[in-house]
């Protein structure tokens, strides 16, 4: 269980989150909407630790995941996708999605997560020797995430996959994600496409000027008249 | 042809010495974006180890001329990469998150700290590496009669380049080094404790810019304190025209630096030398900024 209690987090003066209460179950699709500067990022990147808080806590089961460094919140099973893919674009893509499980040690398993990102992603298989910074914007969507479940995370943080992605590729990876949580693996969504992230998600958080302002199931937000009219285009759905 | 074969041959050897200094310039760029000023005087801080060292343990009398120049030379790596790693405990850490000029003085600061505690040390004179350390022969190369010292500095260092290529390209820890180079944040997210690799960077450079002071001494038989800055710009302008940041980059370019300058230096004029070199860097900043193996690939966005 993941839990983010009062988190807040400043940029030098300013306090862009003021205290984030949010909790996520194990096998959950969970997703935070919220518009541009909302603090969605940010609150990932808190989880992450690349930024640190300066209040309240992100624990995952009892250990407190604030006190520790980015590269030791890997180790306890919390894979980050960042925003804007942050692929190593001058190394290849098998590489790169040996990076991903820079963590581990046991080589025969890891081959085998390998196998499994190449059946979910075949493209990355027939590319796998080409440099990453030669694919299209959809196959670095499809390596970032395959990289980031090497390290065979419990929990998936994905920061806007469909961003700058065409409606049909957006599917193909909406649909990947929901295999991915099927097989055991958690995942906390960010996302501008409101409507499929909650149609795909279990639960939902809408987050607005750094506050979480409305909780609820999935279906239940879709259905919300305000968050319709915000988020998902004023109630025509 | 015989004098050009010779001064080819003498091109390859310094070239291989501007290499070795030159990749510990372009590692530390690559990681940190950083120009490590200091590191000329690590590469004769090397130097200074390798006299010390010599005159006091007389490795070869107990070890064999063989082995004695190998340990020699280990222990030269070793202890310039605790120097190193110290540099950039003191030096530079603190001021990881310092705008980048802070760093850039840190490095002039501590250059002036090396040389000059050498020179207290040591003394502002030249200082002389004992002779018959290696036998004065020449070796027979096709009938060309080139000095073994030559031969042994021409061959420790490609031996020393092909170890660090295969280690970076081949090895889990080098393909992060290379990760963290491309971008620290990224990396982070991998696992991958960036503090370890910035680390391990200060360790490998200077141990290879070691390993060049030490084949200096060996090879021209007397070093300075002030040495360690003319070098240093010699490897930088290498590590600038194989393209800051790439490590075959360096190799190539400090091999070709060397080659340009001997061959220069004799159908020109020696005293002409330095000029060269230094054009050569105008030059490669004018017509290819990004040196000859600079940035293969465009980022995608």
């Amino acid at each position: 269980m993941l839990r983010l209690v009062d988190l807040r987090v400043k940029y030098g003066n300013i306090e862009v989150l003021h205290g984030i209460r949010l909790t996520v179950k194990p096998g959950e699709i969970v997703t935070i909407l919220g518009a541009n500067g909302a603090g969605k990022s940010t609150t990932l990147l808190t989880i992450s630790g690349l930024v640190k808080p300066s209040g309240g806590a992100v624990t995952l089961d009892e250990t407190p995941l604030h006190k520790l460094p980015p590269h030791e919140i890997v180790r306890r099973g919390v894979a980050h996708v960042p925003e804007g893919r942050r692929i190593f674009g001058t190394l290849t893509v098998q590489e790169n999605l040996n990076l991903g499980a820079f963590t581990r040690s046991d080589t025969g398993q890891i081959s085998k997560t390998r196998e499994w990102i190449y059946e979910l992603f075949p493209i990355l298989a027939e590319r796998r020797r080409q440099l990453a910074g030669t694919l299209s914007g959809g196959e670095q969507q499809m390596l970032a995430i395959g990289r980031g479940l090497m390290s065979r995370p419990r929990i998936l943080l994905l920061d806007e996959p469909s961003l700058g992605l065409a409606p049909l590729l957006v599917k193909t990876i909406f649909e990947t994600i929901k295999t991915i949580n099927a097989s055991g693996v958690t995942v906390v969504l960010v996302e501008q496409n409101a409507r499929a992230a909650l149609k795909l998600a279990h639960r939902g958080y809408v987050m607005e000027l750094g506050r979480i302002a409305l909780e609820d199931d999935a279906a239940k937000l879709l259905a919300n008249p305000d968050v319709q009219k915000a988020y998902l285009g004023g109630g025509a759905a | 042809m015989e004098e050009f074969f010779q001064q080819l041959t003498n091109g390859l050897a310094v070239g291989g010495i501007y290499a070795l200094i030159a990749l510990g310039y372009t590692m530390v760029y690559g990681v940190l974006k950083l120009i490590n000023f200091a590191h000329g005087d690590l590469f004769t801080i090397g130097s200074y180890l390798g006299l010390t060292l010599l005159t006091s343990l007389f490795l070869s009398d107990r070890l064999g001329p063989g082995a004695g120049i190998v340990v020699l030379a280990l222990m030269v790596m070793g202890l310039v990469a605790l120097v190193g790693a110290l540099l950039e405990r003191v030096a530079y850490r603190p001021l990881r998150h310092s705008p980048r000029l802070s760093a850039v003085v840190s490095a002039l600061g501590a250059s002036i700290f090396f040389s000059n505690t050498l020179m207290l040390i040591y003394g502002a004179r030249f200082q002389v590496y004992p002779q018959g350390i290696l036998p004065k022969t020449a070796i027979d190369l096709f009938g060309l009669y080139v000095p073994l010292v030559r031969v042994l500095i021409l061959g420790a260092s490609v031996v020393m380049m092909i170890a660090l290529y295969a280690f970076i390209q081949k090895t889990k820890i080098g393909t992060a080094i290379r990760a963290a180079a491309i971008d620290q944040d990224a990396a982070r997210l991998m696992g991958i404790d960036v503090n370890r690799v910035i680390l391990m960077v200060f360790l490998i450079g200077p141990a290879l810019g070691g390993a060049a002071g030490l084949m200096v001494g060996l090879h021209y038989g007397q070093i300075n304190f002030t040495m360690g800055w003319v070098y240093g710009l010699k490897a930088f302008t290498a590590a600038i025209l194989g393209g800051i940041g790439n490590i075959p980059g360096a190799m190539v370019g400090g091999i070709l630096l060397g080659v340009i300058e001997a061959l220069g230096a004799a159908y020109l004029s020696i005293a002409w030398k330095d000029a060269i070199a230094f054009g050569v860097l105008i030059f490669i900043l004018i017509v290819r900024p990004t040196g000859l193996l600079g940035e293969r690939v465009a980022e995608k966005v």
